[in-house]
């Protein structure tokens, strides 16, 4: 089930001290020594006394409440899900407040920015050209709170590499640092990597478990171009591609499937594998029917089943040349019996759900569902297995 | 299809080339068959095209926006103004496929003794006596061999065994196993071992010594109990149920992966490929090499090679590869060794290690023979082209020579530079060169000329007829599922 992140209609119960954002990790133990307090946030599920001393405390019920001490806010319905060890920004003015980091959560991503050099036909998070340098800082300030047993965690954009060289090096840096256990998945669409001194940089930082996604659309420079809407941009990835792997960081190469490039996929995994087999895992995504996919729909939306050869010829070439491949965004059904072990369960739970004829599927359990914005466009190929 | 929003542009406006003004880069054809050709770039990606399309392409007339445009492009065959990376990856595919070359000699082979107990016609080199000391390598030789060997920048070496029958000097066999160990404590190479026998001394020491030291046998099985026996005849009469024997012997104890067979082709062999195969699948062996009677020695003596021609030994391919098909469709994985040496180079970015289809030639500089005198040969046929009496590829010996005077001796430097495919008349302007090799020793042996005249060479014809007929049976998109599984 859909899962907000972001609540704005929460309720100040008295007075805020805070002028600025506080970033803070929650807690439901009222009697955490009195040093701790002040950075953290207490969350209460059903009414109890309040202890003093707390950053904030969060209400996580409607009934009411007495002798509220300052900074106590009653929760939004959205976010009353909120749990130990979760790390929240909270906004004074205005009472908004971001989750930044669930415990429970598959993957926790963070945005680093959402400029973007490409203008891709699908993005699923429209670039807006803003100065949101804050987030870099919010970032390197959460990633210490963060939980050391942390499987992963994710950066994405916008373009991830845009908030500068020195920027992004240190934010990896600081994921080590922090979370030694914890791998790191950066999206970036590799254009600047084509810059070898910041392929360099990133491979100085070591980091234990990092992994590059780069998208790649098309097998020729023309129709790769087109769909990030930016000429030149083939060449930069693919360049960018190489210098990483120069320098041996690890890449993704991540293909969304959509009615322009389908009819070349099959060739596009050919090509994959005679110049770059040395990447070191390759998805092939369904559509995430958002943002301009949304508007694009029309040009773009088409049905899985209907590219189902296209999927296992692709798949079955990158397999054999010995690769790594996953197909991400794809309801199990739909996905040609013989390359269903290639599906993975690919969307973050917060946006992850099922139609309610999954109800019957005995493959539920491997099934990855869907995208709950592509609930009302599911293929028409759903079959409960 | 619905045009995408206001906001974006539109496929046309990414294009910054000039219809009809592209930039050939290097490749070649070849006719495949009826008015079809091949057409191959210089790292070994290919496309089946017609004349038509074949002409359109190096005139310049292809348009960009047919789909046969982007696959010129996208296989790296034309680039241009709206992408140059096709350099750079061409430069890294270049690479990757010479890469075998500059790591240079990686097989090294030890003749520990000419003697055998069989007596196959078709040899070349063995002989039956009882006097050890005439024909067995000993240590000393070995011992100089050896520090040869390291010598190689090769990250892994192999070190192959052969006779005569090797097993009838074990002793030596021993001792360079253990020399070899001890200097690789230093050279920390990629150390592997194979003895290829006869199995008729491969008793239980010689299992325990193979178990301890990982050491892969390799045997000759040519085909069913008669033919066998026939081809390979000892003095019992049953050399076939020795080899079985043997060959089960080692897959109990050594595991399957570390015993393969080899067959020899003889005339009599051409009727029955598909018993051969059969006593092949019989004895749980999962590959076979379907191999051409070669030219040297007692076999050409014997006029072997000229009872049938190479039309005939294709034949006999063909029919043995869809045999082989015919058993993987119904669910068994059996590879025909020469065709899975051909689809890697088609199918993936790789070259082999497969000694006869290199250019520069492996003669050597891939693989190297030191005989049980010391003598050091450019190849195992240059070993049997020495033991008729022509000494051309004698590169010198252990004891007299350096590595420097071996690898870097006139006949050899003068070999591989004159055999390149990429300058022999012919071969230059193949399309099948990316797969091809060159083999200065075989064109020598046959035409008594290192690069030799193609149209008269049994090594084109055969190569190019297995060729054609290979990426004929890719167009078939099932048996194409079939072939890509062998690719290595
Ligand atoms: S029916 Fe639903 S749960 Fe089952 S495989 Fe299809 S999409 Fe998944
Ligand atoms: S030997 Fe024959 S098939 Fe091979 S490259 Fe030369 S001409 Fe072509």
């Amino acid at each position: 089930m859909m899962i907000r992140l972001s609540a704005k209609d929460n309720a100040a119960l008295s007075a805020m001290t805070h002028e600025e954002p506080l970033i803070a990790k929650i807690t439901v133990n009222p009697n955490l020594p009195n040093g701790l307090r002040s950075q953290s946030v207490l969350i209460i599920h059903e009414p109890a006394a309040i202890p003093d001393g707390f950053g904030l405390v969060l209400l996580a019920f409607d009934g009411e409440i007495a002798n509220a001490p300052v900074n106590t806010v009653r929760l939004s319905n959205d976010i009353r899900y909120l749990k130990e060890n979760d790390v929240i920004k909270f906004y004074p003015a205005g009472c908004k407040i971001n989750v930044l980091y669930r415990k429970e959560a598959n993957v926790n991503t963070f945005l680093l920015t959402e400029r973007c050099n490409s203008f891709c036909i699908m993005c699923s998070q429209p670039p807006r050209d803003i100065d949101d340098s804050y987030l870099v800082d919010d970032i390197l300030e959460a990633l210490p709170l963060i939980h050391p047993e942390t499987p992963e965690i994710g950066f994405s954009g916008g373009e991830t590499t845009l908030i500068g060289n020195d920027s992004f090096t240190r934010l990896i840096q600081a994921a080590k640092n922090h979370l030694p256990n914890t791998s790191l998945h950066i999206l970036s669409n590799g254009r600047n990597f084509n810059n070898l001194d910041l392929a360099i940089k990133v491979s100085r930082v070591q980091h234990q478990d990092l992994m590059i996604g780069i998208p790649l659309y098309a097998d020729y420079s023309q129709l790769h171009d087109f769909i990030v809407q930016a000429d030149g941009a083939f060449d930069e990835t693919i360049r960018g591609i190489l210098n990483l792997k120069r320098c041996q960081v690890p890449v993704e190469i991540r293909v969304v499937i959509h009615q322009e490039n389908y009819h070349r996929l099959p060739r596009l995994a050919e090509f994959i594998t005679r110049n770059l087999l040395f990447v070191d895992h390759v998805a092939l995504m369904g559509l995430e029917m958002i943002g301009f996919a949304k508007s694009n729909q029309q040009a773009l939306w088409i049905d899985p089943y209907d590219y189902r050869h296209e999927l296992q010829d692709a798949v079955e070439t990158m397999a054999k040349a010995g690769m790594k491949v996953s197909i991400y965004n794809t309801p199990f059904c739909v996905v040609p019996e013989a390359i269903r072990c290639h599906a993975v369960k690919s969307i973050s739970d917060w946006k992850n759900d099922y139609l309610d004829e999954c109800s019957k599927c005995s493959a539920k359990q491997q099934c990855g569902g869907f995208f709950s914005w592509n609930l009302s466009k599911p293929s028409l190929h759903i079959q409960p297995l | 299809m619905s045009p995408l929003g206001k906001r974006f542009k539109l496929v046309d406006d990414f294009n910054q080339a000039e219809n009809h003004d592209y930039h050939l880069l290097p490749s070649r054809f070849a006719g495949l068959d009826d008015g079809r050709y091949l057409l191959s770039n210089e790292v070994g990606e290919y496309l089946v095209v017609d004349r038509s399309q074949l002409e359109s392409y190096v005139k310049k007339a292809v348009d960009q926006d047919s789909d046969f445009y982007h696959d010129l492009k996208s296989k790296h065959f034309l680039f241009d103004d709206d992408s140059n990376v096709a350099i750079d990856l061409l430069a890294l595919k270049y690479r990757t496929k010479a890469l075998r070359t500059s790591q240079f000699t990686s097989l090294h082979l030890f003749v520990v003794t000419l003697r055998c107990d069989y007596t196959c016609q078709y040899c070349q080199v063995s002989r039956q006596t009882d006097d050890k000391h005439a024909f067995d390598m000993s240590e000393e030789t070995a011992r100089k061999a050896l520090a040869l060997v390291f010598r190689s920048p090769s990250p892994a070496i192999k070190i192959e065994f052969q006779g005569g029958e090797p097993l009838l000097n074990f002793n030596l066999i021993q001792y360079v196993v253990s020399e070899a160990k001890k200097l690789n404590e230093t050279h920390k190479r990629d150390l592997q071992f194979v003895i290829t026998s006869n199995l008729s001394f491969l008793d239980d020491t010689v299992l325990a010594f193979c178990q301890e030291h990982g050491i892969h046998l390799s045997t000759s099985l040519d085909g069913n109990e008669a033919l066998h026996n026939s081809n390979r005849p000892r003095p019992g009469k049953n050399s076939y149920e020795i080899t079985v024997k043997g060959i089960k012997n080692a897959q109990r104890f050594l595991g399957r992966d570390k015993i393969g067979a080899l067959m020899t082709t003889t005339e009599k062999s051409l009727s029955q490929v598909r018993s051969i195969i059969d006593t092949y699948l019989e004895h749980n062996l999962d590959c076979i090499f379907l191999r051409p009677l070669s030219p040297y020695g007692f076999a050409v003596k014997n006029h072997q090679t000229q009872k049938y021609d190479i039309d005939r030994w294709f034949e006999f391919y063909k029919e043995g590869l869809d045999y082989i098909l015919e058993i993987n469709r119904q669910g068994h994985h059996f590879v025909e060794v020469y065709t899975q040496i051909i689809l890697t180079k088609l199918l993936s970015p790789f070259n082999t290690g497969y000694v006869d289809l290199q250019s520069p030639s492996g003669a050597a500089i891939a693989a190297i023979v030191y005989n049980y005198d010391g003598d050091v040969y450019a190849s195992d046929e240059a070993r049997m082209l020495a033991e008729m009496g022509d000494r051309k590829f004698r590169l010198g010996s252990v004891h007299t020579d350096s590595y420097e005077d071996i690898w870097l001796s006139d006949v050899l430097l003068d070999t591989l530079e004159s055999s390149l495919s990429e300058s022999a008349p012919m071969c230059h302007d193949c399309g099948f060169l990316p797969y091809c090799g060159t083999d200065p020793v075989y064109h020598y042996a046959t035409q008594q000329d290192v690069v030799g005249h193609k149209a008269f060479s049994g090594f084109c014809a055969k190569n190019m007829k297995i060729f054609k007929h290979v990426i004929k049976l890719l167009e078939d998109p099932d048996t194409k599922k079939i072939l890509t599984n062998w690719v290595r």
